[in-house]
C-alpha cells in the first residue's frame, strides 16, 4: 500500500455539497460529527473550501441550476477526490426524476466531467449515519483495489462502527 | 557562533518547534473534542494531515499570480521558523551575547500574516481578498496593544530590548507576571496572540461559514500543507514568546523544565478554551475591542509598571 493511500485512510477532509436536498440528509451528515459517532476519531473532518477536500459529500437531486455548479466544484477539487452520493435523491432523483427542475443525476453530472471518478452510493431517505460510514469504507476498498493491493479496509476500526 | 552553527541551529530549532507545534495542535483538537463530549483524534492526526496534503495535487487557479501565490506560504514559514529559532537561542544561551531583540522577534512574527495576505491577494479569489482585507484590519488593531504589553515587560526588567536580558532579569529577580501590571499585560498579550493565531473569536479572515476558508480558500496540496505547518509552528512559538516575556523564560535544565512545560500547556489550554467558548465577532467588533478596550488596558499596565519602577514598588 502506498503512503498516499495510507494517509488518505487516516485523514479525510470532506466538503459537503447540497444540490437540492430537502435538508434531512444534511442533518444526518452533521450527525456524523456529534458525540454519538464522532468521525474525527478517524481523521474525518468537514472543511470549508472544495480545494481542501478529499471527498465531496453530495446530497440532493441535482437541479438544473445546481448541475453546472456541482461540475465546477468537482473540477475545483485537488485530486484524488472521491464523491459520495448521499440519499435516494442523489442516487436516482427519486420521485423528482421527471420534475421540471431536475437536471441529470449526480453521478451522470460528475461522469460528464471525469469518466473515471470514484463514486460511492449511499441509499436511504435519509440514510443512517452508519450507512454513510459504510460508504466511506467502500470508497477505501475501491481505492485499495485500484492501487492493486488486497482490500483490507474491512479491518479498519471504522468498519466496526458501521456494523453496530 | 559561525555560519555553520547558525544554519544547524536554524534547522534544529525549526524542526523542533514544528514537532512541538503539531503536538500543540493535537492538544488543541483533543481539548476541543473533550469539551464537546467527543473522543477526538489520535495523537498523530495533525502529522498525518500534513503528510496527506503533501501527496495531493496542487491546483493553480486560472486567475492566480503563480509566483506570489506559491511563494507566500514559504515566506511565511521561513519568517516563523526564524522567529522560533531566535526565541530558543535567546532562552538557551541567556548569558551569551546573542544579538537579537524583542522588536526583531515581534517583527518576524508578523511575517506569516503578511505572507497570508500576499498569497490571498495573489490567488485572485473574491473570498480570499475579503479575507485578506480582514486580516489586515486585525493586524492593524492587535499589533499596538501587543507592542505595549511587550514594553511592560521591558520596563520591569531594566529597560533593555534584548530578550536575553529580559529573561536574565526575570530569573535573577521575579517573573513579570508576578505584579499587577504584568498580569494585565499578560492578559492583553493572550488576546493579541489569539488574534495572531487566527482563532475564534478573531478568525474573521478565515471565517469558514461566511468566506469558505477565507484567505486559504484557493490553496490545495503541498502549499496548504506548508500553511498548516506554519500555523502549527505559530501555535507553539507564540505561547513560548509569552513565557519568555512574562513567565520567567523557558527553562531547559533540572526540575524547572516541568514548570515550563506546565506553563506552556496552561497557555495552550487557555487559548483553546477561549476559542471554544466564544462566537466569532464581526470585524468591526474585533477592531473596536482591540482599539478601545485592550489598548487602554495595555496603556494602564504600562503606566502602572513605570510608576512601580520609579518608586521601586515591585508588585505594581
Ligand atoms: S434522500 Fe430523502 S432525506 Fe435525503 S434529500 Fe432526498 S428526500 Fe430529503
Amino acid at each position: 500500500m502506498s503512503w498516499k493511500l495510507w494517509t488518505l485512510k487516516k485523514s479525510l477532509f470532506v466538503y459537503h455539497v447540497n444540490v437540492g436536498a430537502c435538508n434531512n440528509c444534511d442533518i444526518e451528515i452533521v450527525e456524523l460529527l456529534t458525540p454519538q459517532y464522532d468521525v474525527e476519531r478517524f481523521g474525518i473532518v468537514l472543511v470549508g473550501s472544495p480545494r481542501h477536500a478529499d471527498a465531496l459529500l453530495v446530497s440532493g437531486i441535482c437541479t438544473r441550476q445546481a448541475e453546472p455548479r456541482l461540475q465546477e466544484l468537482y473540477r475545483a477539487t485537488a485530486k484524488p477526490c472521491v464523491v459520495l452520493c448521499v440519499g435516494s435523491c442523489a442516487l436516482s432523483q427519486g420521485v423528482f426524476a421527471d420534475a421540471y427542475h431536475a437536471g441529470h443525476c449526480v453521478d451522470e453530472a460528475i461522469r460528464a466531467v471525469d469518466p473515471n471518478a470514484i463514486i460511492a452510493y449511499v441509499p436511504g431517505c435519509p440514510p443512517k449515519p452508519e450507512a454513510m460510514i459504510l460508504g466511506v469504507i467502500k470508497v477505501w476498498e475501491k481505492l485499495e483495489e485500484l492501487a492493486g493491493g488486497k482490500p483490507a479496509a474491512a479491518a479498519h476500526p471504522l468498519a466496526e462502527v458501521a456494523r453496530t | 557562533m559561525g555560519l555553520l552553527g547558525m544554519i544547524v541551529a536554524l534547522i534544529v530549532g525549526s524542526i523542533g518547534t514544528i514537532v512541538l507545534g503539531l503536538a500543540a495542535k493535537w492538544v488543541d483538537r483533543k481539548v476541543t473534542a473533550r469539551l464537546q463530549w467527543r473522543v477526538g483524534p489520535p495523537w498523530y492526526q495533525p502529522a498525518v494531515d500534513c503528510l496527506k496534503l503533501m501527496g495531493k495535487e496542487t491546483v493553480m487557479p486560472a486567475v492566480a499570480r503563480g509566483t506570489g501565490f506559491l511563494a507566500a506560504p514559504v515566506v511565511g514559514l521561513s519568517g516563523a521558523c526564524l522567529a522560533a529559532t531566535m526565541l530558543w537561542a535567546m532562552n538557551l544561551w541567556v548569558g551569551s551575547g546573542f544579538v537579537g531583540d524583542a522588536i526583531v522577534v515581534l517583527y518576524l512574527f508578523t511575517i506569516p500574516s503578511l505572507a497570508t495576505m500576499l498569497g490571498a491577494a495573489a490567488s485572485g479569489s473574491t473570498h480570499a481578498s475579503v479575507g485578506a482585507s480582514r486580516e489586515m484590519k486585525m493586524l492593524l488593531s492587535y499589533e499596538l496593544p501587543l507592542t505595549i504589553a511587550l514594553l511592560v515587560a521591558i520596563v520591569h526588567t531594566g529597560n533593555s530590548f534584548r530578550i536575553a536580558e529580559i529573561v536574565g532579569a526575570q530569573q535573577s529577580g521575579h517573573a513579570v507576571a508576578l505584579s499587577i501590571s504584568g498580569v494585565l499585560a499578560l492578559i492583553v498579550a493572550i488576546f493579541c496572540v489569539q488574534a495572531k493565531l487566527g482563532l475564534v473569536p478573531f478568525d474573521q479572515a478565515e471565517a469558514e461559514t461566511e468566506l469558505m476558508a477565507g484567505v486559504y480558500t484557493e490553496y490545495s496540496g503541498p502549499p496548504l500543507a506548508v500553511i498548516y505547518i506554519t500555523r502549527a509552528l505559530m501555535l507553539a512559538a507564540l505561547p513560548i514568546f509569552l513565557i519568555t516575556l512574562f513567565m520567567g523564560g523557558v527553562h531547559m535544565t533540572g526540575w524547572r523544565v516541568i514548570v515550563s512545560v506546565l506553563q506552556f500547556v496552561l497557555l495552550l489550554v487557555v487559548i483553546t478554551l477561549i476559542r471554544n467558548t466564544n462566537p466569532r465577532v464581526r470585524i468591526d467588533q474585533g477592531v473596536w475591542f482591540f482599539w478601545y478596550l485592550v489598548t487602554p488596558v495595555a496603556l494602564a499596565a504600562l503606566a502602572l509598571a513605570m510608576i512601580g519602577q520609579h518608586y521601586e514598588v515591585t508588585w505594581l
